[in-house]
């Protein structure tokens, strides 16, 4: 049983590290059930810069042991962890449609600045968009004629605690059927303000995607119609899939002796 | 309770207490007239049935908080999460390899489409997607279109027993069996399999897989026609679900629904045909559609699947045929897994030529073997998202990388989670009956759901 919550290690707020064009230090973070006509734009700041060029975390030690006495003598290497770098155009494809048609979308709507960066990887297209835009590109690319995605299947969360400012990440994929293609939207929130605008209103489909993020990663979905943990007890502390938050489990004994839990032994990440 | 009430007391009926909520009835079957007496004097015909979590016709634990007038549902709604056993944490702090034997136990009726996705998208991220050899892909495939056979078995098995069709579920049960078999024989497990891994599959085929796979496909197409005959124009059977659960195209377009609940609106999206995978654009099969958007279409589209599947493992056998002895890893020695296994006189086991080789023979060959099997190999960071086709719709694994030899994240967009939203849209206004029909035609597997 896992035995309680960590709480988060005081997350950075916005004020800190709020750079770029957000009216940094006017949010009210209790804020949640915004109308839906509502810019959230106006009342969210934005989290910091991309920085998926530089490192989200650190690894040292070859073998990432810790605690136990590594005798390798890799012990002191110390390496940065870092994502895919941000693409430059043409990004090749159909890519390019999509890319041009959000973009010019956008700037239509008086959001130029939503995207923040382009990552073509693997054969796979992310969009970084700034929090405050989600809904309004969201809906774009639901319902402009040459993006057409109909489809979202869902939210997932990543915890980078790593890269302050940007710890929380939601990650939507967004499948065009009219012209079979598949995007990723990411966006990023710091984790003393961990607020999104939720899409449930473009996107219905991800009322219960939502509650999923929430429940695990305490991503707070403003404008979610009824934002309330889904696989946890209502009443449980902390957000587990927090990389903060331990895996939990019991030391177990077997003929003398004793194996620890797994978040507790060796490892070599 | 009333002494009139005493003077008739039946000890089998529904036990009544009183809560600050309102009067409550705990009811265990057969028991509904004691709750109908029970609340005739209210003047509130309004009724909330907590319809499990463990109940018989809710596919395993789920929850329903209906809302009842007289026999009407005017608000249904469903509580999850009790089947959560954290295996996305879980794979968190397990190798890449491991994360396999994990997952394969969140849908455990289509456990290798759960394996397959996340394998692909692991081999994404390694970038050797090009490399996965022609045998494991044909493997990958025969597994899983004999899992979409008994996946589809299972919903129509537990869907008739929920309206008292028993002989549908006995046929069901009986003819998922015979897929339990194969699988057991090709990996060794019934369930639960940790067979398709990344870079390939576990092991070879069996000496006399072929065989029983060809006396497979010759039995089903003897039994499938069965089920038509018992179904498809059973009065009975139509009474109960034609109109119910009722789901157009614009409803499953924002509710994201997909699979054979999409496919009976008449759209034929199916992944294997629209973006595939896996070689199935060299498979010959059609794409099953209905065009009624109710339970009853989802029936014979699940019926018609099946067929669709067994033309598809008979062209598995065929080329499973001219691919004896092919690999079926990639030939990459920093990931294929280094251990064989070979069927020993009590069943599976470690090849002993291989414990020869790294126990007697080479010292280089037990440190690649210990290192992999205890560090595992590390994935290059990113990020990957490559879904299938379930039989339940389009399961997908988001994978994240951070260099290490652990999933720095990994998450399941389960169709059933998903599918499961539907569920107000298809049963309110209508009657209580239908609502295990319409849930039944969604085909929800809550380890799926709840992950």
């Amino acid at each position: 049983m896992t035995s309680g919550p960590t709480g988060s290690p005081g997350g950075t707020g916005p004020t800190e590290r709020g750079s770029g064009s957000g009216p940094a230090g006017t949010t009210d973070s209790s804020t949640s059930g915004m109308p839906e006509d509502a810019t959230p734009g106006s009342t969210l700041p934005a989290a910091p810069g991309a920085r998926y060029h530089e490192a989200v975390d650190t690894r040292t030690g070859m073998f990432g042991t810790r605690g136990s006495g590594d005798t390798t003598g890799y012990g002191g290497l110390v390496q940065p962890v870092t994502m895919p770098p941000p693409s430059e155009p043409p990004y090749g494809g159909w890519f390019d449609e999509v890319a041009q048609a959000l973009s010019s979308g956008l700037a239509e709507m008086g959001l130029p600045d939503t995207v923040e960066q382009v990552v073509v990887d693997r054969g796979e297209i992310t969009f970084f968009i700034r929090r405050a835009g989600l809904l309004e590109t969201a809906r774009l690319l639901r319902d402009g004629e040459a993006l057409r995605f109909e489809m979202c299947l869902g939210v997932s969360g990543v915890h980078f605690p790593g890269e302050k400012g940007r710890e929380l990440h939601a990650v939507y994929h967004l499948l065009s059927m009219t012209h079979n293609r598949r995007i990723r939207l990411e966006v990023a929130c710091p984790e003393g303000d961990p607020h999104i605008p939720s899409v449930v209103s473009v996107y219905p489909t991800n009322d219960w995607h939502e509650r999923e993020t929430y429940d695990f990663f305490g991503i707070v979905f403003d404008g979610h119609p009824a934002l309330t943990r889904i696989q946890m007890p209502d009443d449980w502390p902390g957000h587990p899939q927090r990389k903060d938050y331990p895996l939990g489990g019991i030391p177990v004994e077997y003929k003398g002796a004793t194996i620890p839990p797994p978040d507790d032994r060796r490892s070599y990440n | 309770m009333s002494t009139a009430h005493d003077a008739t007391h039946d000890p089998y009926g529904a036990s009544e207490s009183e809560t600050t909520s309102g009067r409550v009835f705990t009811v265990t079957g057969q028991d509904w007239d004691t709750v109908t007496s029970g609340v005739a004097d209210e003047a509130e015909d309004r009724i909330v049935v907590n319809m499990g979590p463990q109940h018989p016709s809710t596919h395993g634990v789920l929850r329903l908080i209906l809302e009842l007038e007289g026999e009407t549902i005017t608000e249904a709604r469903c509580g999850i999460g009790y089947l959560h056993t954290g295996i996305e944490k879980n794979m968190e702090y397990r190798s890449w390899v491991q994360g396999v034997t994990f997952c394969t136990r969140m849908d455990y009726l289509s456990p290798f489409y759960n394996e397959q996705t996340y394998s692909m998208g692991v081999e994404r991220l390694l970038g050797i997607e090009d490399q996965v050899p022609e045998k494991a892909h044909v493997m990958r495939v025969l597994l899983m279109e004999i899992n979409r056979i008994s996946s589809h078995l299972v919903a129509i098995a537990t869907g008739g027993m929920e309206i008292g069709a028993l002989t549908v579920m006995t046929i069901g049960f009986r003819e998922r069996e015979m897929c339990l078999d194969l699988f057991e024989l090709i990996t060794g497990l019934r369930m639960n399999h940790g067979f398709i891994r990344p870079g390939g599959v576990a092991q070879r085929m069996p000496p006399g897989a072929l065989d029983q796979i060809r006396d497979f496909i010759a039995l089903m197409k003897k039994r499938l026609p069965e089920y038509a005959a018992l179904c498809n124009a059973n009065p009975i059977f139509k009474g109960r679900l034609v109109d119910v659960g009722y789901l157009d195209l614009a409803g499953c377009m924002a509710l994201g629904i997909t699979g054979p609940v999409l496919r009976s609106t008449g759209y034929p999206w199916d992944l294997r045909k629209t973006q595939p995978y896996s070689g199935y654009e060299d498979y010959e099969f059609d794409v099953v559609t209905w065009d009624t958007c109710d339970a009853y279409g989802r029936f014979r589209i699940r019926l018609e699947e099946m067929y669709q599947s067994l033309r598809i493992i008979e062209q598995c056998a065929d080329r499973l045929e001219g691919l004896q002895g092919a690999p079926i890893m990639v030939e990459d020695k920093k990931i294929a897994w280094p251990s064989q296994l070979a069927v020993g006189a009590d069943g599976m086991g470690n090849s002993l030529d291989h414990i020869k080789h790294i126990m007697g023979e080479s010292m280089e060959a037990l440190i690649h073997h210990f290192k992999l099997v205890t560090e595992g190999f590390r994935v290059p960071a990113g990020q990957a998202y490559v879904p299938v086709e379930s039989p339940r719709g389009e399961l997908g694994a988001h994978v994240v990388s951070d260099g290490g030899t652990r999933p720095y994240r990994a998450h399941f967009r389960d169709p059933s989670f998903t599918n499961l939203q539907a569920t107000s849209v298809m049963t309110e206004g209508g009657m209580v009956s239908d609502v295990v029909v319409a849930i039944a035609s969604l085909d929800p597997v809550m380890g799926g759901v709840d992950r």
